[in-house]
């Protein structure tokens, strides 16, 4: 999409009509929920949060793939990078992401560790390619949105041969979450901003139960100041009229039935497991594991890989703050045992984490 | 000479004294250096400024630049930003066993080039050459002599509530041309480093236009960072306007495409000046009239910060009206991963 277009999305006079809309459809307090650390970063850095109705309370959930790496997932490959015959390819935001001794791979690389930033999966089979004495480890972390890539790469290492390249699978689905959020009793959100990146491949179905099991009503939406406002526009009058509906406000992304090809390669390559979220624990079927059509590139099988949930960090309040129970200046570590520098929880950890969004750019 | 540096080069015997001779001298050329002396002795004003940076970027040739350049831009720069004229520079060269003479001597050209347009002679320099791998191609130090033509000089500490913000143009476009080279990626409009020498700009604005209280090119860690800096050293809130801040299409198209703000990438022929509101159009009058200069915007303003005690720190005024933090840079932009 051009960039001129893009500038309509965020027209301060186009945002001001649908804000005061918004301000209109307003009944009381509206608490929607994001599960894209992209939408995080959005709402606080355009400023949206700052000029918000105030009966509108942002919540951050469970959306920034690297903060919801479990603490053990992230032992697993700190391990992994030690290994004198593994080359580590990675997203580069993983590289400050702590384990639970507060290694990193920063840490790790600076101790002669072989990591590998990369912008996608291909690059990672050009390094398996030009070292053929190591075996070239991609550290597959993302949701539905950056899983197809992998799949793709382990697709593409197959058909090419190559026999030096793993992928360590910790990929994680969204819709699992979200029930496993809506489930909890203790939870308390009226209202759902999906997003837009994971919708773009799995489409409006999943989320439906959403409104036909929970009775919330959610909307698809972009990235930018308008996208959101609409959405929140939706949320607002459904809430007003007493509505749950889920609604594909990003049509020119996101098609209703999603991609189908990111599908078809996400079914063939992995198998759905469980997996363990950071600050939440295990959350069935909510991982992806490497399939055994596949089981020649899976890292986890050939060095002996499991993944056992450790105990939660003293003190640390993330689990809380993903859920949408504690705003992430009321945790009592929030700025002070626990900063963007030296983050304690996950929230903190990736700059798309709520935390660190918070701590980044929240001038109150 | 061979076609690669060979660890000779660096003995300090005849071997040197000609590598020295057929490509050092050659394009650094003047009275002082051409003494080949142990060192160089200089005259200079009263006060001097002294700086020094060590350049170790890479790739080494970059779209608007090289090693070389930049390492004569930067560091006159620096000694320009203490409200000095930059007269001197010395120069270290670590130089990898093998790196490709034609390589160096591109470099070395370009320090020619880049100290005769500041102005300033190369007058004393060093050369050592390690075993292969021991560096990465060429590392370069310089450090630089200037005369101080304003007393007391403009500083971090400077700035003062009312005064305004300042940016000599657009951000982003040094860090952009380096991150994209180094990831082989090429845009539709080319990103080009915008790695230049202000001396001669900052002298003209000092010797016209009275009263500027800060001055800092906003190199690495970009704008944002270079703003925080300012704002704690002097205990002042600095308020900037998102769209008053001049970024190049093509540097946000790329940023958006990498995940990257531009706010925070480095620039390396740019300056912030801080200075009482009564001086605004003049400096930015006289800035512009320099090609380095023409986007000079006005981007802010400087406050007192909201509570006592608290430190300072930089607000961002959003396009759509919005207030946020703009805070410093943690450590290197990373990619993300969505």
């Amino acid at each position: 999409m051009s960039l001129e277009l893009l500038d309509q999305f965020h027209d301060p006079d186009l945002c001001k009509s649908v804000l005061e809309r918004l301000n209109a459809a307003l009944t009381g307090p509206l608490r929607f929920m994001e599960v894209c650390g992209t939408h995080t970063v959005a709402i606080f850095r355009s400023g949206l949060r700052s000029i918000l109705p105030k009966e509108i309370i942002h919540l951050s959930g469970p959306g920034c793939p690297v903060c919801v790496t479990h603490e053990s997932e992230v032992n697993a490959f700190l391990d992994l990078a030690e290994n004198p015959k593994v080359i580590i390819a990675t997203f580069g935001d993983l590289m400050r992401v702590p384990g639970s001794k507060s290694r990193t791979l920063k840490a790790a690389q600076a101790d002669g560790a072989r990591v590998e930033v990369v912008y996608s999966p291909p690059d990672a089979l050009k390094i398996a390619a030009a070292n053929p004495d190591a075996i070239v480890v991609f550290l597959g972390v993302g949701f539905e949105t950056t899983a197809p890539g992998v799949a793709a790469s382990l697709k593409m290492a197959k058909a090419q041969g190559l026999t030096n390249y793993r992928v360590l699978s910790f990929h994680k689905i969204v819709p699992p979450a979200l029930e496993a959020l809506l489930g909890d009793p203790e939870t308390d959100i009226d209202a759902f901003i999906m997003p837009g990146h994971v919708s773009a491949i799995i489409g409006l179905e999943p989320y439906l139960p959403v409104a036909s099991k929970y009775g919330k009503s959610a909307a698809i939406a972009g990235f930018e100041p308008l996208d959101i406002l609409q959405a929140l526009l939706f949320l607002a009058e459904c809430k007003r009229d007493g509505r749950a509906e889920v609604v594909n406000l990003y049509r020119r992304v996101v098609r209703d039935q999603g991609n189908a090809k990111a599908q078809a390669i996400l079914a063939e390559v992995f198998t759905p497991s469980d997996a363990l979220w950071r600050g939440i624990g295990n959350i069935p079927g909510s991982g992806l594991e490497i399939s055994d059509a596949f089981a020649a590139f899976d890292a986890k099988r050939e060095f002996g890989i499991t993944i056992t949930e450790c105990p939660p960090l003293p003190g640390c309040k993330c689990g809380d703050v993903l859920k949408g129970k504690l705003a992430p200046n009321l945790c009592p570590l929030f700025g002070k045992a626990c900063t963007p520098a030296k983050p304690v929880g996950p929230c903190m950890v990736s700059t798309e984490g709520s935390c660190a969004a918070y701590f980044k750019y929240q001038v109150d | 000479m061979s076609d690669k540096v060979l660890l000779d080069y660096g003995s300090g015997g005849k071997a040197s004294q000609r590598f020295i001779g057929e490509l050092f001298l050659k394009h650094f050329d003047n009275p002082e250096l051409r003494r080949l002396n142990d060192g160089a002795v200089l005259s200079v004003g009263a006060k001097i400024a002294v700086s020094t940076d060590t350049f170790t970027v890479d790739p080494i040739f970059f779209p608007g630049g090289d090693i070389g350049a930049l390492s004569v831009h930067g560091t006159v720069n620096d000694v320009a930003m203490m409200g000095a004229q930059p007269r001197y520079l010395t120069c270290g060269f670590i130089l990898e066993e093998g790196l490709p003479i034609d390589d160096l001597t591109r470099i070395v050209e370009s320090m020619g080039k880049a100290a005769s347009e500041a102005g300033v002679w190369i007058v004393t320099g060093d050369t050592k050459v390690v075993p292969k791998g021991a560096a990465d191609k060429i590392f370069i130090n310089t450090t630089g002599i200037g005369e101080v033509i304003i007393d007391p000089a403009p500083a971090g500490d400077l700035a003062r509530p009312g005064d305004a913000i300042l940016i000599s143009g657009t951000l982003g476009d040094h860090g952009l041309a380096i991150l994209s080279t180094r990831q082989g990626l090429s845009f539709e409009t080319p990103v080009k480093s915008d790695c230049a020498s202000l001396n001669h700009i900052i002298v003209d604005l000092l010797k016209s236009v009275p009263d500027v209280h800060v001055l800092r090119d906003p190199t690495r860690g970009g704008l944002a960072t270079t703003l925080n800096e300012i704002a704690i050293a002097s205990n002042v809130t600095c308020e900037i306007i998102e769209d008053d801040i001049p970024v190049r299409p093509e540097v946000k198209g790329g940023c958006s495409l990498l995940g990257l703000d531009p706010l925070y990438l480095a620039n390396e022929g740019k300056f912030i000046c801080v200075l009482p509101e009564a001086q605004v159009e003049a400096a930015l009058a006289l800035v512009r009239k320099s090609p380095l200069g023409v986007d000079a915007r006005r981007i802010g303003t400087v406050t007192a910060v909201d509570k006592p005690g608290q430190p300072g720190r930089v607000l961002l005024k959003t396009g759509l009206g919005g207030k946020r933090l703009l805070g410093m840079l943690e450590g290197e932009q990373l990619p993300r991963i969505c």
